[in-house]
């Protein structure tokens, strides 16, 4: 498995990014006015609190350790350790991923293969248009617009604090509903674009023809014959699409005031919180990774050649 | 126009009819692809517009005026004005100043790096390529907003940060394109030619492979150029862009948003400017990858995806 030695690089790389580009690490935390504030020994004693002033390598080798220990650290600003804020907010960015995913399928599959029924038809032109438009708009823009249209035309305003679906399945929805839509809003846009063009592919294939000769009626010829076959690309393409629903819920969550995962990022990102960016990062680079593994799986798992070859 | 070596299968140049001027050749180009033609045409404005700011500005996009303040568009000022009473519109075109700075320059930066690096990996090959892959496999491996915000949190925020997180975000999808295409050149005739001849390794990549390399790069440059523009965007819309009080699109937006009852205005046409800039870069990149370079379609860029194995 190459996955493990990416993310044994992926540790490396976030390590390399914090830790020595930067230079003085509590520059980056305090900034450069607050750095000067501080008298010598000051710097020392909280280098030294944090675990900063030992060789680079025993940092690394520590991290590595307290991860696998389940020790994410703590922030340096408040209270609650990183393990805290995810088990906290996870589950809601969580579920914004998943609905997403499951929004860009239902909605991006049939417009795909609308376009390629009947491929440069009037219906096929608007599919293209409105995905065309739908991968240029940004999503946190989208975002703001509809939380205001919502604002404006009905007074309305999603609950801003965190409600477990275990908790309150209704006001849980509220909150993730919208950040899920516009995400997968975009990623259905790519699906359909990516469906429509496996499809057309496939129909001029010779099987294809074989199946509309012996009098099948079309959307059975499509369905049956064509669709399995012109899936497997479209489910790649949703592994990737992943990297633009994990790092584009971050600005969306933003836009809808949503109190998730991403949120706690953006937030330790201004605060220069290290421990917490590092760990937030490479938590979304392993959901990624994890992802992109599962996508192969399951490619190998649905394509005979590859399961047999 | 001077002569290409003229092998579609290569160069992926389609036609290869020669022409006889740009003009014509932008015609025809024109003709065959009007869509991505009014795009460019668009791109083109923004650019002039972003260009032209000092003297397209209605006013100091800087200058607050306190008299007027969260105005909604009228007469005097067309977009209205923002919290403190900066115009809207002088600072949506300012804005377009920045943003198209940051998006040319990162992404020139980024794909170029990547594309040198692509054609090294392609020709050299063996462990020169082998660890290259896997050093790009990693930088793929981080979401693109995410890296770029871990990057620029880590050199400081500014200009130069900001360029140099989304340039390097950009090198693996240059590495990777570029590879494949030295990969397929390095086995073409004249390049064993040029090998044969006592040629060096650098003197090929250098003046047989890089050129054959061309296609591709300005299509990947082209597209890339509208994610660029997004990146930069969240970035300032989370507040670790271009810091205030330099206008961009990304913090206009995230200035609106930290009042009550945002005034629809300043959310709206910030965004309005990053959509239609990056729906003309969007589609004019569509439409030179179609003419230039049919291996960069949706079926190689998938075939591309669908080699990440694990």
């Amino acid at each position: 498995m190459y996955a493990a030695v990416t993310l044994l690089g992926v540790s490396i790389s976030i390590f390399v990014i914090l830790r020595i580009l930067p230079g003085d690490p509590l520059v980056a935390i305090l900034g450069v006015e607050g750095h000067a504030r501080m008298t010598p020994a000051d710097r020392v004693r909280i280098m030294a609190d944090l675990g900063l002033s030992d060789p680079l390598p025993v940092q690394y080798a520590r991290w590595l350790g307290d991860i696998a220990a389940g020790r994410l650290g703590k922030s340096f600003f408040r209270g609650d350790t990183v393990a805290e804020q995810i088990l906290h907010r996870g589950p809601i960015s969580a579920e914004i991923g998943v609905l997403a995913l499951i929004v860009s399928w239902v909605v991006g599959l049939p417009v795909g293969i609308l376009s390629a029924f009947k491929p440069n038809s009037m219906p096929d032109g608007l599919a293209r248009a409105l995905s065309v438009l739908f991968i240029a708009v940004p999503g946190f823009w989208l975002g703001m617009l509809i939380v205001l249209g919502l604002l404006f035309w009905f007074g309305y305003k999603a609950p801003i604090v965190i409600v477990h679906l275990w908790q309150n399945p209704w006001q849980n929805l509220q909150i993730v509903v919208g950040p899920a839509i516009v995400l997968g809003l975009a990623q259905g846009a790519y699906i359909a674009r990516m469906s429509r063009s496996c499809l057309l592919e496939v129909i001029g294939e010779d099987f294809v023809r074989t199946a509309r000769a012996k009098g099948l009626r079309e959307w059975l010829v499509v369905m049956r014959h064509a669709l399995p076959n012109a899936l497997l690309p479209v489910i790649t393409i949703s592994g990737v699409l992943l990297g633009f629903v994990l790092g584009g819920s971050v600005a969306v969550e933003q836009a809808f005031g949503v109190p998730g995962l991403g949120r706690a990022l953006v937030t330790a990102v201004i605060e220069r919180d290290i421990i917490v960016v590092q760990n937030l990062v490479l938590l979304y680079a392993v959901i990624f990774v994890a992802v992109n593994v599962l996508v192969d799986l399951s490619y190998a798992w649905l394509d005979p050649r590859i399961r047999f070859g | 126009m001077e002569a290409r070596a003229v092998d579609p299968a290569v160069a992926g140049v389609a036609d290869a009819t020669p022409s006889r001027s740009i003009l014509g050749e932008l015609g025809r180009f024109s003709r065959r692809n009007t869509l991505a033609a009014i795009s460019g045409a668009v791109g083109l404005f923004i650019i002039a517009v972003a260009l032209a700011a000092p003297a397209l500005a209605p006013y100091d996009p800087l200058k607050a005026d306190f008299r007027r303040m969260n105005k909604p568009p009228d007469a005097l000022h067309v977009l209205g004005t923002d919290q403190v009473g900066r115009d809207t519109l002088s600072r949506v075109i300012y804005g377009a100043r920045t943003s198209l700075f940051v998006a040319f320059s990162a992404v020139i930066l980024g794909t170029t790096v990547g594309s040198l690096w692509g054609v090294a990996c392609g020709y050299l090959r063996g462990r020169f390529d082998l660890v290259s892959q896997r050093i790009m496999e990693i930088l793929q491996s981080f979401p693109d907003l995410i890296l770029a915000m871990a990057i620029s949190m880590a050199i400081g925020t500014g200009l130069q940060a900001v360029i140099f997180a989304i340039a390097i975000t950009r090198i693996p999808f240059g590495g990777r394109v570029i590879r494949s295409v030295a990969l397929s050149v390095r086995e073409m005739p004249y390049v064993e030619a040029g090998r044969a001849s006592g040629g060096s390794a650098l003197r090929i990549m250098a003046f047989h492979v890089l050129p054959q390399c061309v296609a591709p790069y300005l299509v990947l440059a082209t597209t890339h150029l509208g994610v660029a523009i997004v990146i930069e965007a969240a970035l300032g819309f989370l507040g670790v862009g271009v810091p205030p009080p330099t206008p961009t699109w990304g913090n206009m937006l995230a200035d609106s948003i930290t009042a009550l009852v945002p005034p629809w205005w300043l959310a709206f046409f910030p965004g309005l400017a990053i959509t239609i800039t990056v729906l003309a870069f969007n589609l004019l990149g569509d439409g030179i990858r179609d003419t230039l370079d049919p291996r960069l379609s949706p079926a190689f860029l998938r075939m591309m995806a669908g080699g990440r194995r694990s």
